[in-house]
């Protein structure tokens, strides 16, 4: 047992944070935590990464991999945290990517994946709806054929950013008398087809990260199903365990924790930094143990999965474990900012731009941001379902 | 980067796993606590010749070439499986003194402690001093060639067991001056050493120990006799790390117990298991003892960098494990109910030695102070 990184491993860490030095574009420094950006912006640091064929790590390096090694992933997505850099979004990469590749036709691979790695095409992960979310299983819309075609009808929900999308994966009940989990079939869908149409859902921090999506007569041609029609569940399961892989995100929390030291650095107490009260400090203490916790976890099971052991038990942790302590690192930040955390800076004339003057500018988003990541401890399963999980596949109960 | 064990660690972990389940169920246990001795000298004698007692140190020293990887594995069988013997005592912390003290001292010591042959306790506990090691009202004085110590040491674990103590005294300055500290070695049966011994809560024998004036020569000093406290830093810092590693053995046990325990346990006309709302309770068990484990690898491994990482790497580690410990403590009796109070389960006597990790060596708040006053240090340098 060991920490140390070999010398191939240090010299690796040295190309990708040069690489990173010189191409990031400086327009994008400091967005790394938003969720209003533009097309263009969310895909900016994607596209030249997919130039220089490193939009994708964990793929094989048959379909547009690197061949990188887990331990060469960590020092990737350590380094890009360093300058919190904006990474290419998941519904492409690290969701549909993996299931096209996989399970998908010669035709599917040879049309899609080029447009993922590259950041040109944009993908709508179209899963949840309104009567299904924690129980994904109990969904509703249809797909029949007809013909050539699917006719799919139905209501789709918390759509991520599906307003700039250009396809979606979707599953659809294509057996409707089939139990929950079977009938179910993946879907891809260009979402320019007649029929669909995305409504904006506005959150909690005034932002406009999810949409509804309806689809009604929406005719696709049945070659953009995936895999075996009815088991669309089995592709579904399998996105999520890709899904989980950097879920923890460690290497983001590092750079928050490095942020709040910062910011704790900067406000006074009684005339003190806060960084030096000991309540406030002690708090910070904990969450960067925790943290370091996780960070081990996360290390243990990339260990085991470097020796093709798969991931452990611990795995299931991640999910969890990091979605709490990303949850607390917003809610220290925001008390952390005191009084300024109150202006509301997305409702004010100009719309959110970052020089207002109200308050430093490090307190602009400190509420929103803790508002805006309730989320994770309910997306991608929430963390009550993954306790579901953990007690059925790890305890055996 | 790499988290695998060697095979002479997969080796000691299983031939040590064997032993204790043959030779250490909990029935047998209890007789042995229950006895006047409340030890047994031949499992010690088995563990030395298993190489246990070899395993953490380098061949120069007459060990076997590991570290403290080697004595990770085996506190946590240790935990596993509740053993008393003092391991941590004699080897992680007497040997972790030893091995950087004098050829003479590895000579005289070292190698009998290796043979199982000399048994080592730490006392450097005061009644006022809680978990400060630099508070120290016993006293080692220039006595002619030597040193005369006097002082009253507090809850010296393993010290009834022990042939010789490793004993920190104040050579110079005030009462909690972080300089002038020395550690001594000291045969228990020296004249001026008294013992008031008794049992622990959590099934081990520790002792009152009363220095009157005693004589020790000049070779019984450890390193640097008015500048120690580094050393026992250092030396309590790879104690911790052994310690966080028993915790694990004895956590990962309580859970999988209780898991156990709920499959079987009925109420209501179903097995206690399939309430969801035990079932997440167990979940978080769960992950409170993968998470040491985690925490526990990051200390052992973090043992030889730069101080400030050694240390906070250590509390940190100190804090995960005894809220975790608390946690997967208190949940295994409550999951178990009335059957948990009771002393004929072992349940009850993991959650005991649990409690009481937590308090030796510093508890959580003593180490969640100490990791962020080294925080607050590392702030006003970067300041500066």
């Amino acid at each position: 047992m060991n920490l140390d990184f070999t010398p191939e491993e240090t010299a690796f860490r040295d190309e990708v944070r040069a690489f990173i030095r010189d191409n990031y574009p400086k327009e994008l420094s400091g967005m790394g935590s938003r969720e209003d950006l533009t097309r263009e912006q969310f895909l900016g640091w994607h596209k030249i990464l997919g130039k220089k064929g490193w939009s994708a790590p964990a793929w094989p390096k048959k379909y547009g991999g690197t061949g990188w090694t887990s331990t060469q992933r960590y020092i990737w997505s350590e380094e890009n945290a360093r300058v919190d850099a904006l990474m290419p979004l998941p519904f492409g990469v690290s969701m549909v990517g993996p299931v096209i590749y996989t399970f998908g036709s010669e035709e599917q691979k040879a049309k899609h994946l080029p447009g993922i790695l590259a950041g040109d095409v944009w993908w709508a992960q179209g899963y949840s709806e309104p009567g299904a979310g924690s129980d994904l299983a109990s969904l509703k819309t249809t797909a029949v054929r007809d013909g050539d075609h699917y006719v799919i009808n139905g209501q789709k929900t918390w759509t991520t950013l599906a307003q700039h999308a250009d396809w979606g994966f979707f599953l659809c009940r294509t057996d409707p008398s089939a139990k929950s989990q079977e009938g179910i079939s993946f879907i891809l869908i260009d979402m320019k087809t007649p029929g669909i149409e995305v409504r904006p859902i506005r959150l909690i921090d005034g932002t406009h990260e999810v949409n509804e999506t309806w689809l009604t007569d929406v005719r696709v041609p049945v070659e953009n199903l995936v895999g075996k029609e009815n088991e669309g569940w089995t592709y579904a399961k399998f996105l999520l365990a890709h899904e989980r892989s950097g879920i923890a995100g460690v290497a983001r929390s590092k750079r928050g924790v490095e942020r709040l030291r910062s910011i704790a650095s900067s406000e006074t107490i009684d005339g003190t930094p806060l960084i030096l009260n000991g309540d406030f400090s002690r708090k910070i203490s904990q969450l960067e143990i925790d943290l370091t916790a996780l960070e081990f976890t996360e290390l243990r099971t990339l260990a085991s999965e470097a020796q093709g052991k798969g991931p452990g038990p611990e795995s299931s942790i991640l999910k969890i474990k990091g979605t709490e302590i990303q949850q607390r690192l917003t809610e220290l930040t925001l008390e952390a900012v005191g009084n300024y955390g109150a202006p509301y800076a997305r409702g004010m004339d100009g719309h959110g731009v970052n020089d207002l003057g109200v308050g430093p500018e490090y307190s602009n988003f400190a509420a929103d941001t803790y508002f805006n990541m309730r989320k994770t401890s309910i997306y991608g399963g929430s963390n009550e379902i993954q306790r579901n999980i953990i007690t059925k596949m790890i305890l055996g109960l | 980067m790499d988290f695998n064990f060697t095979e002479e660690q997969t080796m000691i972990r299983d031939s040590l796993a064997r032993l204790i389940k043959d030779q250490y169920d909990f029935d047998t246990r209890r007789k042995v606590i229950a006895s006047s001795e409340g030890w047994r000298p031949k499992m010690w004698a088995q563990f030395a010749e298993l190489g246990l007692l070899a395993a953490p140190f380098s061949e120069e020293d007459g060990g076997l070439g590991g570290g403290p990887i080697d004595a990770m594995v085996v506190m946590e069988e240790f935990g596993k499986g509740l053993v008393i013997e003092p391991y941590l005592q004699s080897v992680v912390i007497g040997g972790g003194f030893l091995k950087r003290g004098s050829d003479g001292q590895k000579a005289e010591h070292l190698a009998p402690m290796i043979a199982g042959e000399r048994v080592f306790a730490f006392a450097y506990a005061e009644p006022k001093g809680r978990y400060n090691l630099a508070d120290l009202e016993t006293t080692a004085t220039k006595d002619g060639a030597g040193w005369k110590i006097s002082g009253h040491k507090a809850v010296v674990v393993g010290a009834p067991w022990a042939s010789h103590l490793i004993v920190t005294a104040r050579t110079a300055g005030g009462r909690r001056d972080t300089k002038g500290i020395g550690v001594f070695i000291v045969a228990k049966d020296a004249k001026g050493v008294t013992t008031r011994d008794y049992p622990t809560v959590d099934g081990r024998r520790a002792s009152e120990v009363h220095f009157d004036n005693v004589s020790v020569g000049t070779d019984a000093a450890i390193g640097d006799a008015g500048n120690g406290l580094p050393l026992i830093e250092r030396v309590t810092d790879e104690a911790i790390a052994a310690l966080c590693a028993e915790a694990c053995g004895a956590m990962k046990v309580a859970q999988t117990m209780t898991v156990e325990y709920s499959r079987t346990r009925k109420q209501f006309g179903t097995a206690i298991g399939k309430f969801q709302v035990l079932q997440h309770k167990m979940v978080d068990m769960f992950m409170e003892a993968e998470q040491s484990v985690s925490m526990t690898y990051m200390a052992s491994l973090k043992l030889d960098e730069d101080d400030v990482t050694r240390k906070k790497a250590a509390s940190a580690a100190k804090v995960r494990i005894g809220q975790a410990g608390r946690f997967v403590g208190q949940n295994a009796i409550q999951i178990h109910g009335g059957m948990g109070m009771t002393d004929e389960l072992a349940i009850g006597h993991y959650f005991k030695r649990l409690t009481i990790i937590d308090s030796e060596f510093g508890n959580v708040d003593h180490h969640l102070k100490r990791y962020t006053d080294l925080s607050a240090t590392e702030v006003l340098v970067a300041a500066e």
